[in-house]
Formats: C-alpha cells, sequence, structure tokens
C-alpha cells in the first residue's frame, strides 16, 4: 500500500504558501476596511472623571469614537467569565470600554475608528481623559498582604482558593523521618506570538449578516460571543481565524474587548472595519502568565522517597479572571509530575494586582507546578547525599501502576488519572543522552577553561487533549478531491498537514488530493478551540473517524457496483479494488459521483449518476431510508478523560566566573507523546517550545513597577531570545500509546517549554554551589547572589520582576 | 484639520517600476502592504527589533517599519515576493532558501518568515558559493530576526541546506 502516512515526516502542505508570501493573516484581509485605534488607561488603577473628545473631532477622516457611554444592552455588561468554578468565589471581569475605573495600564477607554490607523492613531491621542488615580496593588506579596484591593468587594484581593488534596498531609508530614520547607518565586512571561491579535469585522446589510475574521484560537466561541454580545442570531455570525501568527494561548482568552468593539463599529457605520493590534498593545492589553510565590513543605524517608508534600501558592492573576482559575487548577494538578507522592496537598490561592489579566500561556502553570516539584527533588537528593537521578528513580510512577489514580479533579472537570507511561525508561534514555556519567569530567575539562560547569534536569508529566470534544468532516468529490474541516483552529502547529495525513491514511488516498480546512465557522460549526496540546488528540481522532465513515460507505456503494463484499474491498491511491483481483476496481472520485442520484447533468462526470444513465434497482428508492446523497461523513471524537504526555529534559550550562554570563551549552530532551503522527512536526514543536522554556528561565519577565508601569514594553527591553541564546537541542522519543483513544495519541504542543526554568535552575546551582529560589534569574542577580550570604533568596521582589 | 502632506515615489519592487502617492508619514512596511498590496511584508513589532518585516532595498536587508516610503524613492525593493525568479520556461523557481525552509522545516506560523528569507536569501546571495558555509556565518545571518515557532534550530538547519545548494548549483555550472 503506498498510501501509508501516519508517522511518516511529510513535508508541511501549509509551506507552499507562507514560504512565497502568499499567506492570508488579519492584516491582509480588508484592504478597504476602516482602521481602529483605542485610548488605553495610562495608569494601572484610576476613575475615570471625564472623557473630553471634542478635540479630536476636527481631525479629517475620522469616522467615530466610542465610549462606555455608547454600548447598550448585553455590550455595556461586563465581559464573561468563560470558565466559571464553584472555587472561583469573587470573579471579576472587566468591560469592553473602561466603565469608570482602569484596573491595569492599557485596559482600552474609547475605541476611535477613522479612514486608516495613522489618522485613528491622530484622533485618538487628542482625546483627553480626566482621571483620579487609585492605590495599585503589584506582585502576589502586595496583594497577600491586601493594604490596598484591586476590587473595592474583593478587600483580601483573593479571587479563588483552590484546594486539592489526597490524605492527610499534616498527619504525613508530622510522621515523616525527615521534612523540608522553602520559598521560591516564579516569574510573568508572556506568549508573546510574532503577530499579535487583529480583528476584521464585515456587515452585510442586505443580509444582516456579519462576516469576522479574528486573530484566535478559539473562533467558534468567539462567534458565540459576539452572537451574544451583539444580540444576533448566531446563523447571522460567522467568524474565521485566518492564518494566525503564531498563539501559544494567548488568543485562546476570548472574546477580547476588540472582538466585540469592532463587529459592533462595522454594523453601526456600515463599512468593514479592521484592529490590528500594535506590539505596545500586545505588551499591555493582552494576557501574560506564571506568576507565582511558592511555599512548600515536604517529608521524606531515609532512602529520598517523599512520604508527603504540602503546596501553597499564591498566584497573581492579573486584574481579572476572564480564563476562570484553569492556570492555578494546572498547577495544582500537575504539579506531582511523574512521581508517587502517596500523601499531597495543593492550595492555591489566586489574587488580584493592578496588572494585565493572566490567562494560559504554552506550559499553562505547569511549568510553575515543575519547578516546584523538581526543585524539591533537587532538595533532598542534596539532603540524603543521593545523585539527582537516583532520587528521582526511587520516587517514580512504575510501569505497572497505570492507570494511575490521583483522587483529584483536573482542569476538564473529569478524574485526573494518568492513562500509561514510562517513566523509567525516561531517565534511562535521559541518563545515555546526555551522558550524566561524564558530567564531573566535563566540568574539570570546563575549570580548566576558567568557566563554572553545572547540569541539571526536569521531568514533567503533561494532561493533554482535554474535552470536551471536536469534531470533522470528510467529503470526497466528484473531481477526486476529498474535504476535510474541523472547528479547531491552527496557529502554526502544521494542522493542515497532519490532519490530511490521517484522513489520506484512513481513506486510501494520495494525501495531495486532501485539503483542509480548519477555524472556519462556515465550514464547521462546533467546536472548542486549540489549547492544552488537543488538537492532534481530539481533531485528530475525529478527522480520523470522518474518514473511516467515509471509507465505509465509499465501499457499501463500490460493492454493489462492482457485485463484491464490501470486506473484500480496499481503497489504494485513490482506487476501490477487489483485494487480489486486478481489473475489479473503480475509482473513488466516480463512487462520489454515483453517491448522489441527479436529475441534472451539470458536467460530464454528473452525467454518470443521471436517471437514465444505467439500469437501477426499480424496487428501492434512489437513496436508501436512513442513507444520504453524497459521499461525506461527519463524526466526533469527543474524550473520556485526558492522555497523560511525559518528558525528561536537561540542561548544561556554563557560568563565567568574571560576568556571570550562564550559557546553556548543551539542552537534552526526552519526549514521550504517544503515536507520533509526523515525527518532524513533533520535533519543531519540541524544539520551539524548548526555546520559550530557555527564554522563560534566563531571559524573560515582565517588569512592572510599583506603580503597575510596565518598564520593558518592547523588543528592545523584553528579551526574547534570539538564535544566539537558544542552545542546540538533542531530543530522543519513546512512544508509550494512549489506551484512550483510536489513534493511540497524546499531545505535543506544550511540552518543550514546561521543564525549562526547572532543569535551567537546577543546572546553575549545580555550577555554583548556591541555591536558585528564584527564576528567571539575569547575570546580574546571579552576580548579586553570588555576593550574598549562601542559601538564602537574595532577591525579595517588592513588585513584579524589579530586582530589589 | 489635516496633518499630511503627500508625495509621489518612484520606486522598483519586485522588478516593476511603481508610481505610489503616499503621506510623507507613511512607512514604507505600510506602503508596500496597503498601497502596493504586498503582504507578504509583516510587521512584528514596529520598532525594528524583531525582523519580520525585512526587505532588500537596493540589495540590502532593510527593515521596512524604521523606513519611510519617500526614502526609497528612485530605489529598487525586493519584498519576499520577488525572491523567487522566472525560469526559461517561464515557470516560477523558488530562491534556495525558500525551498530549504520547507524541506527543512524552518517555519511554523509563518509570520516571521519572509523577514528570514529575505535576510537569508541576500546573504547567501553575496557569498561566493563554491566556499562551504561556516557556523559563524549561518549564526551570523540568522541571528538579527525573531521567531517565536521555531527555536531556531530548523531556520539554522535551511540555512546550511541552502548554502550547499548553491555549492552544488555553482559546480555543476563550473
Amino acid at each position: 500500500m503506498t498510501t501509508k502516512l501516519f508517522g511518516e515526516p511529510v513535508r508541511r502542505r501549509e509551506d507552499a504558501r507562507l514560504i512565497v508570501g502568499a499567506g492570508r493573516y488579519l492584516d491582509d484581509i480588508g484592504a478597504d476596511a476602516y482602521a481602529a485605534a483605542f485610548v488605553r488607561s495610562p495608569y494601572a488603577h484610576a476613575r475615570v472623571v471625564d472623557i473630553d473628545v471634542s478635540p479630536a473631532l476636527d481631525v479629517d477622516g475620522l469616522l467615530a469614537v466610542y465610549t462606555y457611554e455608547d454600548l447598550t444592552g448585553p455590550m455595556a455588561e461586563p465581559l464573561p467569565v468563560l470558565i466559571p468554578h464553584p472555587q472561583l468565589t469573587h470573579a471579576r471581569t472587566g468591560y469592553t470600554l473602561v466603565r469608570d475605573v482602569a484596573h491595569h495600564v492599557g485596559e482600552a477607554v474609547v475605541m476611535v475608528v477613522a479612514v486608516d490607523r495613522y489618522v485613528a492613531e491622530d484622533a485618538a491621542a487628542l482625546i483627553e481623559v480626566t482621571w483620579e488615580e487609585l492605590p495599585v496593588v503589584v506582585g502576589v506579596d502586595a496583594a497577600e498582604a491586601a493594604v490596598h484591593a484591586v476590587h473595592p468587594d474583593v478587600p483580601d484581593n483573593v479571587a479563588a482558593r483552590h484546594h486539592q488534596e489526597r490524605g492527610d498531609v499534616e498527619a504525613a508530614l508530622a510522621a515523616s523521618a525527615h521534612t523540608l520547607s522553602f520559598t521560591q518565586y516564579f516569574e510573568r512571561s508572556a506568549s508573546m506570538p510574532m503577530e499579535g491579535k487583529g480583528v476584521h469585522a464585515r456587515w452585510d446589510a442586505d443580509d444582516s449578516a456579519l462576516r469576522v475574521h479574528s486573530s484566535t484560537q478559539a473562533s467558534t466561541s468567539v462567534r458565540a460571543a459576539i452572537a451574544a454580545k451583539l444580540e444576533l442570531s448566531l446563523e447571522k455570525v460567522e467568524v474565521i481565524a485566518p492564518d494566525v501568527g503564531g498563539g501559544f494561548g494567548v488568543k485562546i482568552m476570548h472574546p477580547w474587548p476588540e472582538e466585540l468593539l469592532v463587529p459592533m463599529a462595522a454594523i453601526k457605520l456600515g463599512h468593514e472595519v479592521k484592529w490590528v493590534e500594535d506590539r505596545r498593545e500586545h505588551f499591555i492589553s493582552s494576557a501574560h502568565e506564571r506568576q507565582q510565590r511558592q511555599e512548600v513543605a515536604v517529608g521524606y524517608d531515609d532512602d529520598g522517597r517523599i512520604t508527603a508534600l504540602d503546596v501553597l501558592v499564591w498566584h497573581d492573576n492579573g486584574a481579572y479572571t476572564n480564563y476562570g482559575i484553569i492556570v492555578p487548577i494546572n498547577t495544582a494538578t500537575q504539579l506531582c509530575g511523574p512521581y508517587d507522592v502517596p500523601v499531597y496537598r495543593a492550595r492555591v490561592n489566586s489574587v488580584y494586582t493592578n496588572t494585565v489579566l493572566v490567562t494560559p500561556y504554552r506550559g499553562a502553570g505547569r511549568p510553575q507546578g515543575t519547578f516546584v516539584m523538581e526543585r524539591t527533588m533537587d532538595r533532598i537528593a542534596q539532603e540524603r547525599g543521593l545523585d539527582r537521578l537516583e532520587v528521582r528513580r526511587r520516587n517514580l510512577i512504575q510501569n505497572d501502576q497505570f492507570p494511575y489514580d490521583w483522587g483529584m479533579t483536573f482542569q476538564d472537570g473529569r478524574p485526573l488519572v494518568y492513562d500509561s507511561g514510562n517513566y523509567p525508561g525516561l531517565v534511562d534514555k535521559l541518563e545515555a543522552l546526555v551522558d550524566w556519567p561524564g558530567l564531573e569530567t566535563r566540568r574539570a575539562e570546563a575549570a580548566t577553561r576558567g568557566k563554572l560547569l553545572g547540569a541539571g534536569m526536569a521531568m514533567y508529566v503533561e494532561g493533554t487533549g482535554p474535552g470536551p470534544y471536536e469534531g470533522a468532516h470528510v467529503e470526497v468529490l466528484g473531481s477526486g478531491k476529498v474535504l476535510v474541516s474541523t472547528g479547531l483552529t491552527s496557529q502554526g502547529q502544521g494542522h493542515e498537514t497532519v490532519f490530511a495525513q490521517l484522513a489520506a491514511s484512513e481513506l486510501g488516498v494520495p494525501l495531495e488530493d486532501v485539503e483542509v480546512t480548519t477555524g472556519d465557522t462556515r465550514r464547521f460549526g462546533y467546536a472548542v478551540g486549540t489549547f492544552a496540546s488537543r488538537a492532534a488528540v481530539v481533531s485528530g481522532n475525529a478527522v480520523a473517524l470522518a474518514a473511516k465513515g467515509v471509507r465505509e460507505k465509499a465501499l457499501r456503494i463500490a460493492a454493489e457496483l462492482l457485485e463484491a463484499d464490501p470486506g473484500d474491498l480496499e481503497i489504494d491511491e485513490g482506487l476501490v479494488q477487489v483485494k487480489g483481483t486486478p481489473g475489479a476496481s473503480i475509482p473513488l472520485r466516480t463512487v462520489a459521483v454515483l453517491s448522489n442520484p441527479l436529475r441534472y447533468a451539470f458536467d460530464e462526470a454528473a452525467r454518470q449518476a443521471t436517471q437514465f444513465a444505467g439500469p437501477g434497482d426499480d424496487s428501492k428508492p434512489p437513496i436508501a431510508v436512513g442513507d444520504s446523497p453524497g459521499l461525506e461523513y461527519t463524526d466526533y471524537y469527543s474524550p473520556l478523560r485526558s492522555t497523560f504526555a511525559a518528558g525528561a529534559h536537561a540542561a548544561v550550562v556554563e557560568i563565567d566566573p568574571a560576568t556571570w554570563e550562564i550559557d546553556v551549552v548543551q539542552y537534552a530532551v526526552v519526549h514521550d507523546c504517544g503515536n507520533v503522527v509526523n515525527p518532524m512536526i513533533v520535533e519543531g514543536q519540541v524544539q520551539g517550545g524548548v526555546a520559550q522554556g530557555v527564554g522563560g528561565a534566563l531571559y524573560e519577565r515582565m517588569a512592572y513597577d510599583r506603580d503597575g508601569q510596565l518598564q520593558n514594553a518592547s523588543f528592545m527591553d523584553f528579551l526574547m531570545p534570539y538564535a544566539s541564546e537558544v542552545p542546540d537541542v538533542d531530543i530522543d522519543h519513546q512512544e508509550t500509546p494512549s489506551p484512550l483513544n483510536p489513534l493511540g495519541i497524546k499531545g505535543a504542543g506544550e511540552a518543550g517549554v514546561i521543564p525549562g526554568s526547572a532543569a535551567i535552575a537546577s543546572a546553575i546551582e549545580d555550577a555554583v554551589g548556591r541555591r536558585i529560589a528564584a527564576m528567571p534569574i539575569s547575570p546580574t542577580e546571579l552576580y548579586d547572589l553570588m555576593r550574598s550570604d549562601g542559601e538564602q533568596v537574595p532577591r525579595l521582589p517588592t513588585a513584579t520582576g524589579v530586582p530589589a | 484639520m489635516s496633518t499630511t502632506t503627500e508625495r509621489t515615489v518612484t520606486v522598483t519592487v519586485n522588478g516593476v517600476p511603481q508610481q505610489v502617492t503616499v503621506p510623507v508619514r507613511r512607512l514604507l512596511s505600510d506602503a508596500l502592504r496597503h498601497d502596493l498590496g504586498l503582504t507578504g511584508t509583516h510587521s512584528g513589532c514596529e520598532h525594528g527589533v524583531c525582523g519580520s518585516c525585512t526587505v532588500l532595498v537596493d540589495g540590502a536587508p532593510v527593515r521596512s517599519c524604521l523606513v519611510l516610503a519617500v526614502q526609497v524613492d528612485g530605489s529598487s525593493v525586493t519584498t519576499v515576493e520577488g525572491l523567487s525568479r522566472s525560469d526559461h520556461q517561464g515557470g516560477e523557481v523558488l530562491h534556495p532558501i525558500q525551498e530549504a525552509f520547507r524541506e527543512c522545516h524552518a517555519l511554523q506560523c509563518g509570520y516571521c518568515t519572509p523577514g528570514f528569507l529575505t535576510t537569508l536569501a541576500a546573504g547567501l546571495d553575496a557569498r561566493d558559493p563554491a566556499v562551504p558555509i561556516t557556523e559563524d556565518e549561518v549564526d551570523e545571518l540568522v541571528g538579527g530576526n525573531l521567531c517565536r515557532c521555531t527555536g531556531y534550530a530548523n531556520i539554522k538547519k535551511a540555512c546550511r541546506h541552502a548554502a550547499e545548494q548553491m555549492r552544488t548549483a555553482a559546480e555543476a555550472t563550473r
């Protein structure tokens, strides 16, 4: 069979258009659209006293100015709490335009629409807003202290107290042979896709219909939100995610104010309107993630086996909780990773600060959880005088313990049960890949060059592929072309290629015949979105199931025509044939034509299906009861629970004791995401994730000052890694299939980023012999640490991200 | 109130002479994208750091978000749409770096890709193709642009691959 494509490193189908500049991103749409620009709050916490738009009204080309006063009906109400949770007792969301109080710098106050962006910004600059400044809360420590409140009706600043428990942790800690307790900090970064957000809306007044393009990860839900907020019937709203220039989580948050305001303006003005976020807007008004203070208590026995783990996390959720407490839940439920922690308690206090809201960024709470668990492992190794690999081996969940039920509830509301895994295998492969036994030799060699060499490692388990579901539609046209659509969106993950591989493989057609559409509600209306490493698992299985449905129908029709049993037929290279009987065949495209009995021959192929074309069975209707015309099928995949991918990373660093520059000289990854559809794409995901992990460990932070001003809101000052900062990555794979889905796959999208900070902190600690309890770490901070007294954490952030 | 003064700019874009009348403050990136419809050039930061908007002005890489359209009056501009060339039969032949990006999976979302392609095409075209490329050269060529998806490994691989293809081609014509 020539059409076996599952598992092959097929070159991407997206690339043909993207390498010649023929992609179609948000700002490539709507050349004649009016442009929107926003007046945003310059203060982190301030009350609007007055808005004077009159100076802007003389600007040539100005078309409209909107403030909160112009919003009516549901648009005047707060934005939705997307993921309600019983423990999110004090959810607060903002308005599409500030009503009375801005809660972070960058919150939109006024929308201006003009003939182009230059003019819109001219007008926006002339609008005068009078503000009354209010006290500002920045950073988890200030939020906990609650001297001031972000929202006056939440005086302790606590939005949610999330709690997960397994056993009596206090009793188990008291009974432990040894205990340790410590505090760590983890800093804010952000998804930071190369393309910011953007929205284009076109109102068809004749049809009372709205077509919206948005650079989103969730087009079906954006559609529903627009319909609800603008009081339109759902079928009159279509939302399309065009080519999207990266997402990494920030575009799963929705509806962003602009996703509602731009369509509103398009309807009111009867003209296309577009807004394209600029980089500064992205920094100050799109979501961030990751800041936590972590208070850890662990009990363990003489052999270094954990007997109890108790974690209290203070999680900065920014000014609002639109996306619920998904990030805190991920930290709490994913923290233990691959280890058999018998007694465990996690409490996450999610607190308000006057900063941009926090929603998932690739990894989504897992890098922080991994930082707790892996640094705990390193401490136990140090306390017991054990090798760091050995202490991990002693604590791993063993292969015969699957399915491993934690007795907790995961972020999808389903039981936290690890489906499958081979964690000892990961450690064995990592040990070989990084040559762990040879590290002392390398350390000595580096010392001769005046460098401090250290190695660190970290492991993770990642819940991937959560439900509730995705669906797919597969249709074979009379031309032989196979159309595949799924509602889930794409931001560079290669879905067009992977889903085409799955459909072609299942259907027995050449890859070139398959065309995939994602994230277009005109083609597929039911979907959830792209997040939590779920596309391949959930949409992938849906595509395979839908293709299987088409295949069964094709074989049934062809069996009648070939007077054969469907079980004796196969499809290869688009030809339905009787196995082992050359010549007894019919092209799939002909089956597609014949599947739709016709009266009218609109083209040559259609003639074959018309009513006088050949003898039929007059005893039956042309379409059997329960059947339908056309060679197409729609199916859904709804997973029972999440699948759990896993991996182990190691980092080797060299540090220059003159400059304290930290150079990652080796980075090794062992990765297990079950069966792999396209290894080239999975490796690409891992490499990209590692780059973000290195960035988060050594370079990236959101440096808010005490007034809530983001001090580094540009690519000049927010240090996203260039090629020179990213190490080469050695990758080894292990494939432990998931028993939960037909294809046996687990997600791969986020894995690369998760253990980066933990592994690199471990390596730096190993190199310099000082406790690393806060990440990221810069050369300056490392220098300060080396001049301080040993173990203590010298950097006590009084404000987010600003070194003391 | 009007704050705009317009000028007519004469510029050769991808080999085609163009005249475009723009406000004097119009960025080259905006003029290419919105006035000439060449949307392959992407704006990633609009402050000259990310390199997504890189185009070639008289053969040299330039960040088109830091250049005003009026500044290229009389110049020749090449965008990602102009990197391929026609073969003898009138078909399109991609630049070796474009082929290499596809072969080596050097792009994911594709947003930064045009900036890398223009930068690397200029760099590769400017060197003696007969000389094998060094890692230092690759680092230098790749090192000025931001990519958030790939982690750069495959971009470097594509750079090596294209240089090797160009070396083979140069040997064949020798």
